[in-house]
């Protein structure tokens, strides 16, 4: 068994994201880089966002998952250059996220434009019935990554990951 | 003649700038915490605790530097949970009582509009690693003041109430500007070696947009021609400040060295 980034890579695929479990922490873009330097495994990860939670149950399982064929250290290092990005995310995932029922994220390109009052952010589609027609309730919800919006046809309410 | 690098003769001053970072944070984000089960409505009372883990990520991830500039071998936990209120270099603004819902919004604002104008320059630090973190508060701290310029407006340009208390809020908080925009000698040099902004600098960009906003809102603006309150780089702060900590300490100081 050759312990190089691919397989490194491939175990952690096996990793979903404790949050929004469809998705794995590789295709995510949270695992950055892995190597096994002197008899030890590196791992680094960045967090999606400075404070999530679910940073340390994923560090966890990293090792829990590499421990079960790598007998040696692990080590699970975090980095924050450069920073977490939604813009990673393959058209893939955010189809994954749809039909998990969370809006996906759109284009990076406004961010530094969001703060402007009159700046709406692109309509958001409704991930249960399509509609376009749907209303923001809040800047954050159940996490600090996602939105709450209320779609106006179909009168479910549902979250949006937010561009970042 | 050769100058010397930078890092090694600025390190006490980069240490005391990344505590004044890191601890206004903490600070903040504690304060935010304690909405938690308390705010107005369920979709704020779920937003300020998300902001309020953001505010404490940041610092985790600041204070991390600290300690590793300082090299003394104190980590983010020893740093955030064993110092004394005279230790720590967090703007009085920051440590402030939450108040009513107003009064925490007003001064997430006047901050957020502070913190996204400091964390845009410190992201072409010198300083590689603190680039890297500011880039990751700044996306983040857009995120803050979007949702604090938003309640301030329609607080602002709202009911009676709501109005009366925004303004009052505004006028109680604005003493505890001036404070932000100082600068001290470690503040020359750091600006200097291009590591950091000169507090100063942010000044005027800060106060028209936030003037902006407070027109919009149909609100007054303060006058400057007023005290000042100012200390906390040399560890003066507000009777506040040790409350917020005996709380936020507590439980690290009752059981030292325990572990999850």
């Amino acid at each position: 068994m050759e312990f190089d980034r691919n397989f490194i890579f491939g175990q952690l695929r096996r990793i979903k994201d404790p949050e929004i479990p469809v998705v794995d922490i590789v295709e995510l873009g949270i695992v950055r880089d892995a190597r096994l330097v002197g008899g030890v495994i590196h791992v680094d990860i960045t967090p999606t966002y400075s404070g999530c939670p679910a940073m340390r149950v994923i560090e966890d399982e990293i090792i829990e998952v590499l421990r079960q064929n790598f007998p040696g250290s692990i080590t699970v290092n975090k980095v924050y250059s450069p920073p977490w990005t939604s813009a990673w995310l393959s058209s893939e995932t955010k189809e994954k996220f749809r039909r998990y029922g969370i809006a996906p994220p759109g284009n990076v390109c406004g961010i530094e434009k969001l703060v402007a009052l009159g700046q709406a952010r692109q309509p958001v589609a409704c991930p249960h019935c399509g509609k376009s027609d749907c209303e923001l309730r809040s800047e954050y919800s159940s996490t600090a990554c996602k939105a709450l919006y209320f779609c106006g046809s179909c009168k479910e309410p549902f979250e949006y990951f937010k561009e970042i | 003649m050769c100058p010397s690098p930078p890092e090694m003769p600025l390190r006490e001053e980069l240490v005391q700038w990344l505590l004044v970072l890191g601890d206004d944070r903490l600070v903040l984000g504690h304060r935010l915490s304690e909405w938690c089960g308390h705010a107005p409505i369920l979709e704020e009372d779920i937003a300020l605790a998300n902001i309020g883990l953001d505010c404490i990520g940041h610092a985790s991830a600041l204070l991390g530097l600290a300690g590793k500039e300082e090299g003394k071998g104190r980590s983010e936990d020893d740093l955030a949970y064993l110092r004394e209120a005279i230790d720590f270099r967090n703007h009085q603004i920051c440590e402030l009582p939450k108040g009513d819902f107003a009064f925490t919004i007003v001064r997430q604002f006047l901050v957020d509009s502070y913190a996204a104008l400091l964390y845009e320059v410190l992201k072409s630090s010198t300083n590689a690693e603190l680039a890297a973190v500011a880039a990751k508060v700044h996306k983040e701290v857009t995120y803050h003041l979007r949702h604090s310029s938003q309640w301030f407006l329609r607080l602002g340009d709202g009911t009676e109430e709501s109005h009366r208390r925004t303004q009052q809020s505004l006028d109680a908080l604005w003493m505890y500007t001036g404070e932000l925009f100082g600068d001290t000698h470690g503040d020359v040099a750091l600006n200097a070696a291009k590591v950091s902004p000169l507090p100063s600098s942010l000044r005027a960009t800060w106060k028209a947009k936030v003037s902006d906003l407070i027109r919009l809102a149909t609100l007054s603006l303060p006058s400057d021609e007023q005290y000042m309150a100012s200390g906390s780089r040399s560890g003066r702060h507000t009777e506040h400040l040790g409350h917020l900590l005996a709380e936020m300490q507590i439980l690290p100081r009752s059981f030292p060295g325990a572990s999850w």
